[in-house]
């Protein structure tokens, strides 16, 4: 990237970027734009729009498991691996969520409604000494967060969107939701999660984007 | 850029017009030069960003439909007609122009010089986009690679790059094309003219034994039909890359 680095100085994030952050960028001649109302435009991270539809996004072919031959389990750095079959797990206590979600993608919809079980539920009595979580997915999707992502009411292992069973499309049976991160993290299809010591990227992760993905700061790509 | 390796941030660059070229009714492409441009993957996208006189921003991401070129990149861009950033791009939009883009974006759905076997490209409506860089990738390096494009649209007046792909295709034993009207067909129409099914799949796909990946682009619908059709066919889901066109936004 044509890096210059100024003697004896530590190479600081703000001179990798030739253009500082405060520097009004050019005007495309003759854009407008479509502007947002003021009631939710502090709810709508920077670069993102808000849309009524609910896109589909994924790598690969939508799965279908059986609920049968579904279960979650947490794994990784605790004392005894748990897991709970389709029954066991929707027999836990449920919360129904109203959260705006933000895909990386740049579309945001607001006032999703959700209902899952808390992952604070699921952790409820494990043991660990690991700080970040590796969810993984049928279809072999992986993505990473650090465990305090996760728990106090953060996220949830969601089954219903919209007061229907989640569609496959949306990542039903049951998905990941932490709609705090961009919403790859909020796993599709999502079977339970790797408790780790250290944090090791996921899928995307591993693609270009962002480790963390904190929309407010859009952490979209790797760098930001 | 082999590897998609991107050390330090992705920055906003500078994006100057050099041409427009309108596909169909509903698209153009339009040609950016981008002084200090990384180089990119075929199959990556590209975020763009638009600013209004008042500092107003909007941003979308697009598929980049060229192949590696130095500084220079092309999108082809889809009018939605309630769109916010599309219809400014396809109409307001003039060579001398600046916006800003950033990336390449994406380290997964991009073609593999290396790929061992056929390739399968299919695309949906503008979901081309992204397989148009591939193939014209595939041109530039003079690929031997096996590919099949099938390709989705209502009507032929809607295929994007049809002379282009009709050109390719002649001068190369090593690219197939297949077409499948949905909407209407011209008279004489031999191709397929209806929405991709099973049978249409179960004829057209490589085997699964000599597949090397498939690409898979367009909306939605498509893209949940095509690739779940290939995983009953016998393809390993994790040889079918999927990319979805939604028309949100826009």
């Amino acid at each position: 990237m044509g890096l210059t680095l100024v003697t004896g100085e530590p190479l600081r994030e703000s001179q990798q970027d030739p253009k500082k952050e405060d520097e009004m960028p050019p005007i495309s001649r003759g854009f407008r734009g479509r502007h947002r109302d003021d009631a939710s435009s502090d709810r709508v991270p920077p670069g993102q729009y808000v849309t009524e539809d609910f896109p589909v996004l994924s790598a690969g072919p939508t799965p279908h498991t059986r609920l049968e031959q579904w279960d979650f389990s947490i794994t990784g750095e605790v004392d005894n691996p748990h897991r709970w079959s389709w029954e066991e797990f929707r027999a836990l206590p449920t919360e129904a969520v109203t959260v705006d979600i933000h895909c990386v993608t740049k579309w945001s919809k607001l006032d999703s409604v959700w209902e899952g079980v808390s992952v604070d539920t699921l952790l409820e009595g494990i043991e660990t000494s690991g700080e970040y979580a590796l969810p993984f997915c049928d279809g072999g999707y992986t993505t990473n967060l650090p465990l305090e992502d996760l728990t106090g009411g953060k996220a949830w292992v969601a089954f219903a969107y919209d007061g229907e069973p989640l569609e496959p499309e949306h990542g039903g049976p049951a998905r990941l939701l932490v709609p705090h991160l961009y919403f790859w993290k909020s796993a599709k299809w999502v079977r339970g999660m790797r408790l780790a010591v250290t944090n090791e990227p996921g899928f995307w992760e591993t693609n270009g984007y962002h480790i963390y993905g904190d929309p407010w700061k859009e952490q979209r790509y790797w760098g930001d | 850029m082999e590897g998609a390796a991107v050390l330090g941030r992705l920055n906003w660059l500078e994006a100057e017009v050099v041409e427009i070229r309108p596909e169909t009714s509903q698209t153009k492409t339009i040609g950016f030069e981008v002084p200090g441009w990384p180089g990119h993957r075929a199959g990556q996208h590209v975020d763009v960003r638009l600013t209004a006189e008042d500092g107003y921003q909007a941003e979308r991401t697009y598929s980049i439909a060229s192949a590696v070129d130095d500084s220079r990149i092309e999108l082809t861009v889809e009018r939605l007609d309630d769109g916010e950033v599309s219809p400014y791009l396809t109409d307001e939009l003039r060579p001398g122009d600046t916006i800003e883009l950033r990336g390449p974006v994406g380290g997964y759905f991009v073609w593999d010089p290396h790929a061992q076997g056929t390739v399968f490209l299919v695309g949906g409506g503008s979901g081309v986009v992204p397989l148009m860089a591939m193939a014209r990738q595939r041109a530039a390096e003079g690929s031997k690679i096996p590919t099949r494009l099938l390709y989705s649209a209502r009507t032929w007046d809607d295929v994007i790059y049809r002379d282009e792909l009709t050109r390719l295709a002649a001068g190369d034993a090593g690219l197939d094309l297949v077409y499948t009207l949905t909407r209407a067909q011209p008279p004489g129409w031999e191709g397929y003219g209806r929405r991709v099914d099973l049978e249409l799949l179960a004829e057209v796909a490589p085997a699964p034994a000599v597949l090397a990946v498939a690409f898979v682009c367009g909306p939605t619908p498509f893209v949940e039909a095509v690739a779940s059709g290939l995983v009953q066919l016998g393809h390993v889901p994790a040889r079918v890359k999927t990319e979805r066109f939604g028309p949100t936004g826009g």
